[in-house]
C-alpha cells in the first residue's frame, strides 16, 4: 500500500536513470543514512560502536570487494584476506614512513598497494577459469601472509610480526574514541558503496557482467578481455585493501598478520554468497548475517540460560552455535541460492502488489 | 553529545540489566572452550573459576565482596575476543575490572582499547612481553614470567646441563615455532644469545595450525642439533614429539615453551614423550594445600569446571588456579586501599596490580608455596618474578626437574626497554614517571 510507484512519472533521462528510481526507497535510503550517521552516534553505546557496527562495515566493505570481482566479473577468488593485509600493512607503512601523510591518504595507498598484488595475481585469469583460477588466487593468499612473516620491512622489523596502527588524526583532532573510528568507517563505506553502484551501472560494469556471462561472447562483441578481468582485479582488491587498512585501524588496533588467514577469506566468500553474488546491497546483508548471527545467538543462549534458571554446559553451547550456523548456511543455499538480496527483491516485488494481489 | 550518547547508554543499561547485588566483584571469563585449543582454553579459565567459586564458598568472597563471572567463547579468535571483551566491559555493577586475554592474538588487539578504558590486562606467561616496562604500558601485566625471560633461562638450563655456559661454543640449537607472533617472540633473544655464548641457531618455522611436521624434523635430522626449543602450542605439540620420535632424535634434547608442557601436549603422542622436557611458571599437582581447598569446598559439593576429573590439578588447571590467585590477591590489595568490603574499578585494580607483593610467607597463608613463584610487581617491572622451573614427563606424570631459576634479567631488561621505547615513539606516548604513586 505504502510501497506502490503510480502517479510517479518520469520526465527526463536523469530522472529514469537514477540509482533508485522509486520515491519511496529514495525516502528509505535517507532515512538509513541519517539514522546510521546521526540516530546510532547519539544512542548507540561503546559496545556496539566498537564489537558490531565496525566489523560489519569493515566486512562489509571486503564483501563488496569481493562481489565486484566475482559477482559482477565472475573471477573467483580465493585471496581477499590477502588483499586485506595488503592493505592494512602498506597503510601502516605509510603512516609510519611518509611524514604528515593524512589517514584517507594512508588508506588509499594501502588500497593502491593491494591493487597493483590483485593485478599480478589476477593475471592467471586470463588464462584460466572458475575453480583453477580460485586455486590460483590461493597461492596469492599463501604467499602474501608468508611474505609478511618474512620481509621485517614490511611490519618495521617488529620481533613477531606485529603492527600496531598509528593513532587516526583528522585535521588534528585525534580519533580515538570508538564512536568517531565508527563514522568514520561509515563515511569511508558509504562514499565506495556509492562508487561501486555507479560503477556497476556504467559501461566498464556492464563490461564486467558480460564477461561473467559468456566471456567468449563478451570478446567477439569488442569488449577486451586482460584490460577487463584486470581492471575487475584491481578495483576489487582496491575495496579489499581499503577494508584491510579499516580493519587494523578502526577495528583492532594492533594486527598480526594472522589476522588474516585463509579462514577470512573463506568467511567473506560465504558472505558474498548468502548475501547474493552480484548484489551491492547483498554484500552489506550478508556480512550482517554471518557477523551478526553468532553474536546473537550466543546472547539469546545465554539469556535462555538466566530465564530457565539452568546452566548448560558452555561447549555445548558454543557447539550448538556453530551447528545451528552450519545448518542455516546450508537451508539458505538450498532455499534461495541467490542469497538475501534476492528474497529482499521478492519482498520488495510483493509489497509493490500489496494488500490486493492480482 | 558524547554525554547525550553515555547518558542514554548508561538508561538503557539500568533499565535492561537484571538486578544485580552491589556487592559483586565482576571478572570476565572470556576464555575458550571449542576448536583447537580448547585444552588450554578450557582448562585454564576452569581453574580460574575454580578459584573464584572456592573463594566465594570458604570465605564468601574477598572481605564480603562475591566474585561473580560470565564465561564469553572468544574461539582463540582476535575479533571474537574483541567482542568478548566490548560485552564484559559493561556487565555490572563496575563492568569488567581485569581481563585474561589467554591468546597472545588478542592480547595485542585489547592493549590499545583496554588502556583507554583503564581496565587492567594481565596476561600471564603470553603477550607482549615489552609490556613489562610499566611506564609505557600502564594497563598491562605480562605478570610473572615472559617469554624473553622464559627463553633465557632455557638457555641457561641446557647449558647447566652441558655443564656449563662455555659449553655452548660451537653447539647447534634449533628453535622449532609456531609460525605466529607468539611463536616469533623468543627469536630476538635467542639470536642475542648466540652471539654472546657463541652457538648456532637455526629457526624452523611449523605453520598453524602444525598437525604436519614431516618436512621440519627432516631438516633437524640433517643439522643434528645439540637442543632443539619447541615453542609450539596446541596440536602442533604431540604431533612435534612424536615427528621427533620418527626421525630418532633424542627426546631429552627437546626443551618446551610452557604452552608446550601440559598432559594434553604429551598424552596423544603416547610413549614418545617420555623423557620430554618442558618449562612452566606453575607446578602440577592436586596436593597443594589450595587445590585440597577447591577439592572439598567446590568439587565435592558437585560443582567445578570439570566434568572429567582426571584434569583436575593438571597443568592448566593449575594455572587458572595462579590466575585465580593473582586476580583475588590484586583485588584484595585494592580493597585495601581504596575501601574494605567495597567493589573495586578498573584503576584501583590497576594499582592493585602494581603494587601486589606475594613473598613466601603470603604463599604459605594461600596454600600455594612450590604452586607458583613469588611476586613483587611495580610501577617499573610489570613482570615481577621471572622464574621459571623445569619438568620432565616421566610416562605417566610431569616430574619438576628443577627448582625455579633466573633468567638473564639485564639482557631481557634492556630489550624490553628498547622495545617499548620504540612503541612509545611510534603512537606517542610519554612514559610515566615512576617515582610518582599515580592512580
Amino acid at each position: 500500500m505504502l510501497y506502490r510507484e503510480a502517479g510517479q512519472f518520469k520526465s527526463t533521462y536523469a530522472e529514469d536513470q537514477q540509482i533508485f528510481p522509486i520515491r519511496q526507497d529514495r525516502i528509505a535510503m535517507l532515512a538509513l543514512l541519517v539514522v546510521a550517521f546521526v540516530v546510532v552516534p547519539l544512542t548507540g553505546d561503546q559496545y556496539w560502536f566498537a564489537a558490531i557496527l565496525t566489523p560489519f562495515l569493515v566486512l562489509s566493505l571486503a564483501t563488496l570487494g569481493l562481489n565486484i570481482l566475482t559477482g559482477y566479473a565472475g573471477q573467483l577468488s580465493l585471496g581477499t584476506a590477502a588483499f586485506m593485509a595488503v592493505g592494512a600493512f602498506m597503510a601502516y607503512n605509510a603512516m609510519l614512513r611518509i611524514p604528515h601523510i593524512p589517514i584517507v591518504g594512508a588508506f588509499i595507498i594501502g588500497g593502491l598497494c593491494a591493487a597493483v598484488v590483485g593485478v599480478i595475481f589476477g593475471l592467471p585469469s586470463l588464462r584460466i577459469k572458475g575453480l583453477y583460477l580460485a586455486v590460483a588466487t590461493l597461492a596469492c593468499q599463501f604467499f602474501v601472509l608468508w611474505a609478511i612473516n618474512r620481509i621485517g620491512w614490511l611490519s618495521n622489523y617488529s620481533s613477531s610480526g606485529v603492527i600496531t596502527a598509528q593513532r587516526i588524526e583528522i585535521f588534528g583532532y585525534p580519533v580515538d574514541h570508538s564512536e568517531g573510528k565508527y563514522l568514520l568507517t561509515l563515511s569511508i563505506v558509504s562514499v565506495m558503496a556509492l562508487l561501486a553502484k555507479n560503477l556497476m551501472r556504467s559501461e566498464t560494469g556492464r563490461a564486467f557482467m558480460a564477461v561473467r556471462d559468456m566471456d567468449v561472447a563478451a570478446s567477439v562483441i569488442g569488449i577486451p578481455m586482460m584490460k577487463t578481468k584486470l581492471l575487475a582485479f584491481a578495483i576489487s582488491s582496491f575495496y579489499c585493501g581499503v577494508a584491510g587498512a579499516l580493519y587494523a585501524f578502526c577495528y583492532l588496533g594492533t594486527v598480526e598478520p594472522e589476522a588474516f588467514t585463509l579462514d577470512l577469506s573463506f568467511r567473506i566468500l560465504f558472505m558474498m554468497i548468502i548475501g547474493g553474488a552480484g548484489s551491492i546491497l547483498g554484500s552489506f546483508l550478508g556480512a550482517a548475517f554471518i557477523t551478526l548471527f553468532p553474536i546473537f545467538l550466543n546472547v539469546v543462549s545465554k539469556s535462555l540460560e538466566n530465564a530457565l534458571g539452568i546452566e548448560i554446559s558452555h561447549a555445548i553451547v558454543s557447539n550448538t552455535e556453530a551447528m545451528i550456523f552450519g545448518g542455516l548456511i546450508i537451508f539458505f543455499l538450498i532455499v534461495e541460492p541467490n542469497g538475501l538480496a534476492r528474497l529482499w527483491q521478492i519482498t520488495k516485488e510483493k509489497l509493490r502488489l500489496w494488500p490486493f494481489p492480482h | 553529545m558524547k554525554r547525550i550518547a553515555f547518558a542514554a547508554a548508561t538508561l538503557a543499561i539500568a533499565c535492561a540489566a537484571p538486578v544485580y547485588a552491589q556487592n559483586e566483584q565482576f571478572v570476565p571469563a572470556n576464555f575458550y572452550w571449542v576448536g583447537p585449543y580448547a585444552p588450554g582454553g578450557s582448562g585454564f579459565g576452569g581453574g580460574l573459576i575454580d578459584y573464584m567459586q572456592m573463594l566465594n564458598a570458604r570465605d564468601g568472597g574477598i572481605n564480603g565482596v562475591k566474585l561473580t563471572w560470565e564465561k564469553c567463547e572468544t574461539e582463540y579468535n582476535n575479533a571474537r575476543g574483541v567482542e568478548c571483551y566490548e560485552r564484559s566491559k559493561k556487565h555490572p555493577p563496575t563492568g569488567a575490572t581485569v581481563i585474561h586475554p589467554l591468546s597472545t592474538g588478542i592480547t595485542y588487539s585489547l592493549i590499545d582499547k583496554a588502556t583507554a578504558d583503564h581496565i587492567p590486562i594481565i596476561s600471564m606467561g603470553y603477550g607482549r612481553t615489552s609490556a613489562a616496562d610499566g611506564r609505557v604500558f600502564p594497563y598491562v601485566f605480562p605478570l610473572i614470567t615472559t617469554y624473553w625471560s622464559q627463553a633465557t633461562v632455557m638457555v641457561k638450563f641446557m647449558g647447566q646441563k652441558m655443564g656449563g655456559m662455555d659449553k655452548w661454543k660451537g653447539k647447534k640449537l634449533v628453535l622449532v615455532y609456531h609460525d605466529s607472533a607468539y611463536g616469533k617472540e623468543p627469536i630476538p633473544v635467542l639470536t642475542d644469545m648466540a652471539k654472546e655464548y657463541g652457538y648456532q641457531l637455526t629457526t624452523i618455522a611449523v605453520p598453524h595450525p602444525g598437525n604436519e611436521q614431516q618436512a621440519q624434523w627432516q631438516q633437524i635430522r640433517q643439522i643434528k642439533p645439540d637442543w632443539v626449543i619447541l615453542w609450539g602450542w596446541g596440536v602442533m605439540n604431540p604431533t612435534a614429539i612424536k615427528a621427533a620420535a620418527k626421525i630418532g632424535y633424542p627426546r631429552d634434547k627437546i626443551v618446551g615453551v610452557w604452552w608446550s608442557g601440559a598432559e594434553e601436549d604429551v598424552i596423544p603422542a603416547g610413549s614418545a614423550a617420555k623423557g620430554y622436557i618442558s618449562a612452566g611458571f606453575n607446578a602440577p599437582g592436586a596436593d597443594f594445600p589450595v587445590m585440597k581447598d577447591i577439592k572439598k569446598y567446590v568439587y565435592d559439593k558437585g560443582k567445578g569446571e570439570f566434568e572429567d576429573k582426571s584434569r583436575f590439578g593438571s597443568i592448566y588447571h593449575t594455572r587458572g588456579v595462579v590466575a585465580g590467585i593473582v586476580t583475588a590477591e590484586a583485588i584484595r590489595n585494592a580493597q585495601a586501599k581504596f575501601g574494605k568490603g567495597k567493589p573495586i574499578t578498573g584503576e584501583q585494580m590497576r594499582w592493585g596490580i602494581e603494587h601486589l607483593n606475594i613473598d613466601e610467607k603470603r604463599l604459605k597463608e594461600l596454600g600455594a608455596t612450590g604452586l607458583m613463584p613469588t611476586l613483587k610487581v611495580s610501577c617499573m617491572d610489570h613482570e615481577g618474578s621471572g622464574l621459571v622451573k623445569f619438568q620432565q614427563w616421566d610416562g605417566a606424570k610431569w616430574k619438576v626437574i628443577t627448582g625455579w631459576m633466573e633468567p638473564d634479567r639485564k639482557l631481557v631488561r634492556s630489550m624490553v626497554e628498547a622495545d617499548a621505547a620504540q612503541y612509545a615513539k611510534e603512537k606517542g606516548i610519554t612514559p610515566r614517571d615512576c617515582s610518582k604513586d599515580s592512580l
